[in-house]
């Protein structure tokens, strides 16, 4: 993991000094309410529905196990005793008062963390694969990239006051499990044909109001451009990228308008200006950064009792079955800690189960932890031997939920419980899906299904991308649930497809029932997925299963 | 009367020859770069192209003197400094709300700088 050098801790401790000097001058009037704001925001701090909110960053979704301590210390001390993972991996406290931020962002600056850039219209967290250095899939780590350019728009003088938010996402898998085709930067680490290592650059991807999947801009990159590269685009959105009008203020709208074409040609002209101001200093940089992401010894070992436990415990058997995920090791494995008890809010935790989580990666993980985009923690370096003793202390804390993947793996945004944009709830229609299935005892026998809920047309909650996405709207005071069917974030992202007219509150769990039901009755056999089974039968059996109605109409 | 902001603190502006004001929105490629002093208009502190069109003006080799001029607060004082302007003017008004200590504050601006870390190594 990424080691702060003193350069670092220097920087981190004199941005929280600056905040704790602007909040002061926020209070005695030399900075407007308006000034104010974007600053508050590029250090993390939100004004929400009942109170200021800090969104504090995880990079790339790595932590270890005293930060993860710590965290858990924030949320005793200064929210509720939770925290809140979002799906840009990072945690979210709901309830700070504004003269305590300055001393939670001293606390974070203690294990080498920080909410700079976590919102604001400036370059966001960058977020990566989960799995990285720990997938069988992947070609290179690429948390070494993000690390770089975390650095590298830390604080860059020139994007702090960008046309609008800017996030992104980088890779080192072709399976993509970062959903970089929706990001105004997503990047790929690829192969070119003479065998070296660079990147596949797709730009303009984005969800929100209008959903676009990410185009590529460069096949290939050498590694040694990413700066530069990156630099150049994000220089002609600053110039290019609407500022009248902040629903098309987005790249992705800038790339549309402005056509792919142009925005290359634009593009290309900037890199080949900046890319001599890049001597190599960045590439130095990245070599210690990349030393200090060395994977942890992991010895191929024997898996101990894990068979005896497998063939015999079932409840073990089925956590395994869904949460386990094949190690680039033999022997090891990759555990995915589901944050969706059946009936709890998604990507919740408590400060003691963050501890035991902390405990856990100690004992068995090599010190390491992610967040995961679907709000779940992951142990990315664990011995199957040890699954079975790491299964059990989950139980007891009441995160052993075998549903990682599964119907109940919902993402949910805030939704009207939190958030000030939203028009309609999206937590309890995640919670009484959950709870529903969980009762129907269907959810493993339905398999691989992801659905995302958003609380308003801004998508947080990544509903084109969910094979079953639900979008809660608000109709004449009234809350109304759209669906949409076959959306995917992967590789192959695809924004998925309007059923028709939306739902009630209390019309949307049977809705979903009848989808599920249409699926089990048509799938080909079990091992046909939702998604799959729904790109060979089209809407037309969904459609008629939700409006019989209107079936009889047509019929 | 306006007041120009350097790293020594607020001063009455001195300048005496011509100016060359470009808007927010100006091309940066088809700028004057001989011109003594180019002021890069700042319509609104939350419109960040100035900052660009700075640092476009000095990597194609613009020498003279670059002022942001308009709504740039304190807290951007060091972006502005980084990008590459010299110096910021701001109207009286701002300059009683942010006295002088605010913007000296961050005069320290080659501090802490990451940019100078990934570019130049050090
Ligand atoms: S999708 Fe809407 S309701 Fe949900 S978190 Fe985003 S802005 Fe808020």
């Amino acid at each position: 993991m990424y080691k702060y050098n003193d350069f670092d801790e220097a920087f981190v401790r004199e941005r929280v000094a600056q905040f704790r000097a602007q909040v002061q001058r926020r209070i005695d009037g030399a900075l407007t309410e308006d000034e104010f704001k974007p600053l508050r925001l590029m250090n993390g701090l939100y004004l929400q529905l009942h109170a200021y909110m800090l969104r504090v960053a995880v990079p790339y979704g790595t932590l270890n196990p005293g930060q993860m301590r710590q965290l858990a210390m924030l949320a005793e001390r200064f929210d509720r005793g939770y925290g809140h993972f979002t799906t840009r991996q990072n945690i979210q406290y709901n309830w700070p008062k504004l003269q305590d931020v300055p001393d939670m962002l001293d606390a974070l600056a203690d294990v080498e963390m920080h909410a700079i850039q976590t919102s604001g219209n400036t370059i966001r967290n960058v977020t990566s694969d989960h799995f990285a250095g720990a997938a069988a899939d992947e070609i290179e780590d690429p948390r070494p990239y993000a690390e770089l350019l975390r650095q590298w728009s830390t604080d860059h003088p020139e994007f702090q006051f960008l046309p609008r938010k800017f996030k992104i996402a980088v890779t080192g898998a072709p399976n993509d499990r970062a959903v970089v085709r929706a990001h105004d930067i997503g990047l790929q680490i690829v192969k070119n044909d003479s065998g070296e290592t660079g990147f596949k650059v797709i730009i303009g991807g984005g969800l929100g109001r209008t959903p676009m999947v990410g185009k590529v801009i460069r096949d290939f990159l050498p590694k040694a451009d990413l700066l530069p590269y990156v630099e150049a685009i994000v220089s002609v959105y600053n110039l290019l990228g609407r500022r009248d009008n902040k629903y098309k203020a987005r790249i992705k709208i800038t790339v549309h308008e402005n056509g792919l074409d142009k925005i290359t040609r634009l593009v290309e002209a900037r890199f080949v200006e900046l890319r001599p101001h890049f001597q190599g200093a960045d590439v130095a940089l990245l070599e210690r950064i990349a030393a200090q992401f060395a994977p942890p010894p992991l010895p191929e070992v024997g898996l101990g009792a894990f068979e005896q436990a497998f063939d015999s415990d079932p409840v073990f058997r089925a956590w395994v079955d869904s949460n386990v995920a094949e190690h680039r090791v033999p022997g090891h494995a990759i555990v995915t800690i589901s944050l969706k008890a059946h009936g709890q809010t998604p990507g919740d935790a408590t400060a003691e189960q963050m501890r035991v989580m902390a405990d856990l990666a100690e004992a068995f993980g090599h010190h390491e932890l992610r967040i995961s985009h679907e709000q779940n923690v992951i142990l990315p370096h664990v011995a199957r031997a040890d699954l079975y003793a790491i299964h059990a202390r989950l139980r007891a804390a009441g995160l052993a939920t075998a549903n990682a993947g599964l119907i109940s793996d919902i993402i949910a945004c805030p939704g009207m419980d939190y958030c000030a944009l939203a028009t309609a709830r999206s937590i309890p229609v995640a919670q009484q899906i959950a709870t529903r299935f969980d009762a129907l005892k269907l959810e493993h026998d339905i398999g691989p299904l992801k659905i995302k809920i958003s609380g308003c047309i801004n998508a947080c909650g990544h509903h084109h991308v969910g094979h079953i996405g639900i979008l809660g709207l608000d109709r004449a005071g009234v809350e109304n649930y759209q669906i949409t069917l076959g959306g995917t974030g992967t590789e192959d992202m695809v924004v998925g497809d309007r059923t028709g007219p939306g739902f009630a509150y209390d019309q949307i769990v049977p809705a979903i029932e009848r989808i599920i039901a249409t699926y089990l009755d048509q799938r080909e056999a079990p091992e046909e997925t939702f998604l799959d089974a729904y790109r060979r039968l089209g809407m037309a059996p969904f459609k008629a299963a939700l409006y019989p109605v209107e079936k009889a109409h047509a019929a | 009367m306006a007041v120009v902001v350097t790293d020594a603190g607020f001063a009455p502006d001195d300048w005496a020859g011509t100016v060359l004001e470009l808007a927010p929105d100006a091309d940066p490629n088809e700028v004057d770069l001989q011109a003594p002093l180019i002021c890069v208009r700042f319509p609104s502190f939350a419109d960040g192209r100035g900052f660009t069109i700075a640092r476009r003006l000095r990597l194609a080799g613009y020498a003279g003197r670059l002022r942001a001029k308009g709504h740039v607060i304190a807290d951007q004082y060091a972006m502005a400094r980084r990008a590459g302007f010299d110096e910021v003017e701001i109207s009286d008004d701002l300059a009683a709300r942010q006295p002088q200590e605010q913007w000296r504050a961050r005069a320290d601006w080659r501090a802490h700088d990451y940019q100078a870390r990934v570019r130049q190594g050090v």
